[in-house]
């Protein structure tokens, strides 16, 4: 089955839209051997920089670059207004939800979402009923996949409240394409993002435990070994503050105090991107090795501030997701501005039976995955593939759901046979604190395999520099 | 500054100093080979750089006698010594990668940038087949890195701990460097029958003192033939000798000076006293004494003060 995706560049008529024009009339200025040269001058620099990531179950110490494609996607200012409100209001709340499992479940007593979904979700965290954390802001950083599908219109695809990465690459990406060509930003005006690190720590600064003048922020990373690693230094580095690993770190007179050369001193905020059940040993899984012993009960207590909250990640499984323009209209009175994906729920029986009756068609996704594991795009599978996924779902049904395959919208993009229509995707970055911020823009990953919905870099990915047009 | 951090950096350094000083050892047995002598003074010459590294039992073990090819392949390229080229330029960068946000770019893309060419030359054998070339490589390697960092850095820990590293390990190595040159030549002083013996000499000394990029500075400072005393002069208690002793010890305290924390008071005192013991010291009583018990005494004390640092800065306080 092949489906005919929304071109982001060229018009159903073959035309150049009107915001590429720029970009079309410098792209055919250029001969094809400055874009090669400037290709593999991306590369070597990204490699120089070290800008690469690690696979998991690849061979240890292998490093890898994601693939940088130089023609950017294109975003016109009006288009970014109406994405940027949407994205706002569904933060603003996705994080009044989270404030209302962990205290009154107002949503459940009104039945707009069921009980067990909250409850007898793994993500949801007793530990924190009850428990106030700074400013009632639990998603300070969220990140909202986006895609185009159809005849043009924007659909969420997944909200990720957790540990959400990628930022590192918005921010390089356009360094990069800068440094390539910049030619090519004295003649277009595009919305800058690199402010993204002063955002973020006027963010994390925000949400800091009452009473702290300057508070202290770290960024707290599992270590050198993780994919994301790169990223963590990055940000650390941008904004000024400690990189501390678990072992940096430790409790005492219920306060968290980080090792220095000049004895224990306090923070006041981590920006974890640790998942919660290695936080801290005494509390969840006792065998990490990344947490900080003891951490929970200062949390608890209000004395330290973690981005994202411990148990945020209610509020971003898949199951979750369909109750999102719900969520909007109950806490917010609103309509929403960004549509939803239509999705079945293969825990209900009737749901079931049309899901598996129509895999084939369907994209089927763990109700907790991410990275692209552990799902199918049946249109791109085979048979053999598509029966044997319908055995795995009918053995536990709860941790699927469905969707129809969306026909995301493609950008042309440098491939061995020259430039061709890849699909691709956005996801923005939306920074909750004293208020919601976001720059303009957001990491673009784009499928490089002809035809392949999916865009995940341990999934073959690569990433493109995103544009919003100032005016 | 992290605790974990400052352990990072000062290997960073360590690890590039030592592959420098590894380079310059190798490079002067390329050159003393091209000299006449015997075939046992050869073997005798690369003994010596696995001695002076401590390595002679590790390489015993994996390779059966002494031969350059497998010296230079051991302490160059083999992965599995952690002292050889590749292992400290890869360490170098693992612990400048754990840090790199305390580093800045320039002085990351240095280290990483090394380590990438290095894959690249070991890949196309540079080691083997140009050693003169990859070692004069790793030289200006290790000259850009502290380049870049004194070009770069802001005039903090990082750089004091940074500064620790660097000369810590160089008095290490060239008191090592000493002790088992002198050694050699004190062992070996029976005259090669087909040389011509006052020029052997010569071109002994002379070697060694190029290793230590000191050839010119000799000259330069005494204006007449080489001498072993003087050697061991220039090398031992000369402050404005840029890799002796003397030098590298002040800088060690320097930056010690710098860091000082409410732990670290006994450490200075210990870094002083070897400083001043330097600083005030004559040659003639150190060679009266003996340079290798003097030399061995020096070593104890120079690897007395790097466990110091450690335990005063590096290692994670006990709560």
């Amino acid at each position: 089955m092949r489906v005919q995706a929304f071109d982001e560049m060229m018009g159903a008529n073959g035309d150049v839209r009107q915001h590429y024009h720029g970009f079309a009339k410098w792209l055919a200025e250029q001969s094809p051997e400055v874009i090669a040269t400037k290709r593999a001058e991306a590369d070597l620099s990204f490699r120089r920089v070290g800008i690469t990531f690690a696979v998991y179950g690849d061979e240890a110490g292998t490093e890898r670059l994601i693939p940088f494609d130089l023609v950017p996607r294109v975003i016109p200012a009006a288009e970014w207004r109406r994405l940027k409100a949407g994205l706002k209001q569904r933060v603003r709340a996705l994080n009044m939800f989270i404030h209302d499992v962990y205290h009154q479940q107002n949503i459940v007593r009104a039945g707009i979402v069921p009980p067990e979904q909250i409850f007898l979700n793994s993500q949801y965290r007793p530990e924190m009923q009850d428990i106030a954390v700074a400013r009632d802001i639990y998603c300070h950083i969220a990140g909202v996949d986006i895609v185009r599908a159809g005849e043009g219109e924007f659909y969420v695809l997944e909200d990720n409240l957790r540990v959400p990465s990628g930022v590192s690459y918005m921010l390089e990406n356009r360094k990069m394409l800068m440094r390539l060509f910049p030619d090519l930003f004295a003649r277009i005006k595009v919305a800058p993002v690199a402010h993204y690190p002063d955002l973020l720590l006027e963010n994390l600064r925000s949400v800091a435990p009452g009473g702290q003048g300057e508070p202290r922020v770290v960024v707290l990373t599992p270590g050198m070994y993780n994919s994301a690693y790169f990223e963590h230094a990055f940000l650390a580095q941008q904004m000024g503050v400690e990189l501390v690993e678990g072992k940096d770190l430790f409790v005492d007179a219920n306060t968290v105090w980080m090792r220095t050369t000049r004895g224990p001193q306090r923070v006041d905020v981590i920006y974890r991107r640790v998942d919660d059940d290695f936080l801290d040993p005494l509390a969840f899984r006792g065998d990490s090795a990344l947490g900080v012993p003891g951490l929970l009960s200062v949390y608890r207590a209000g004395r330290v501030t973690l981005a994202n909250a411990i148990g945020s990640g209610i509020a971003d499984d898949k199951a979750t997701y369909l109750h999102v323009p719900d969520m909007i209209r109950f806490y917010l009175d609103e309509e929403p501005l960004l549509n939803n994906v239509p999705t079945w729920q293969c825990s209900k029986p009737s749901e079931l039976s049309h899901v598996l009756a129509n895999m084939h068609e369907l994209v089927v996704k763990e109700v907790h995955g991410a990275g692209g594991y552990g799902m199918l795009v049946g249109p791109t599978s085979s048979k053999a593939e598509v029966e044997a996924f319908k055995e795995r779902v009918k053995a536990n049904p709860g941790n699927y759901i469905a969707q129809p395959t969306l026909a995301l919208s493609t950008v042309p993009t440098f491939v061995e046979s020259g430039v061709a229509p890849r699909h691709i995707d956005l996801r923005p970055y939306v920074l909750c604190g004293k208020e919601i911020t976001m720059v303009p823009g957001g990491l673009c990953r784009v499928a490089l395999t002809e035809g392949s919905l999916v865009v995940n870099s341990s999934q073959g990915g690569g990433t493109k520099d995103t544009w919003v047009l100032e005016r | 500054m992290l605790s974990r951090t400052a352990d990072n950096l000062f290997w960073v350094s360590r690890y590039v100093e030592r592959a420098e000083n590894t380079a310059r050892m190798l490079d002067i047995n390329l050159q003393m080979a091209l000299l006449p002598h015997g075939k046992n003074a050869l073997e005798h010459t690369w003994r010596a750089s696995l001695a002076i590294s401590e390595l002679q039992a590790k390489y015993d073990e994996r390779y059966e006698s002494v031969t350059p090819r497998d010296v230079l392949a051991f302490m160059v390229t083999d992965p599995k010594n952690p002292s050889s080229i590749y292992s400290c330029l890869t360490s170098a960068r693992e612990a400048a990668r754990a840090v790199r946000g305390s580093l800045t770019t320039e002085v990351w893309e240095t280290h990483n940038t090394t380590w990438l060419e290095l894959q690249r030359m070991v890949a196309s054998d540079l080691a083997y087949r140009d050693p003169a070339e990859f070692f004069e490589w790793v030289k200006f390697r290790s000259h850009l890195s502290r380049g870049v960092t004194r070009g770069t850095m802001l005039d903090d820990e990082a750089l004091h701990f940074l500064g620790i590293g660097t000369h810590l390990e160089r008095a290490d190595n060239t008191a090592r460097l000493l002790d088992v040159r002198f050694h050699e030549y004190e062992d070996h002083d029976e005259p090669d029958p087909e040389a011509i013996d006052s020029y052997r000499e010569f071109y002994h000394w002379a070697a060694i003192l190029r290793s230590v990029s000191a050839f010119e500075i000799y000259r330069k400072v005494y204006r007449d033939v080489v001498t072993p005393a003087r050697v061991a002069e220039l090398l031992i208690v000369r402050k404005d000798m840029p890799r002796s002793l003397a030098s590298s010890v002040h800088a060690v305290l320097g930056d010690l000076s710098r860091v000082s924390n409410d732990r670290s008071g006994e450490t200075e005192r210990l870094a002083g006293q070897l400083d001043a013991d330097l600083r005030y010291g004559r040659i003639d009583d150190i060679l009266a004494a003996g340079l290798h018990p003097w030399l061995t005494q020096f070593l104890r004390r120079i690897n007395d003060l790097g466990n110091r640092v450690s335990a005063d800065f590096l290692v994670p306080l006990s709560v």
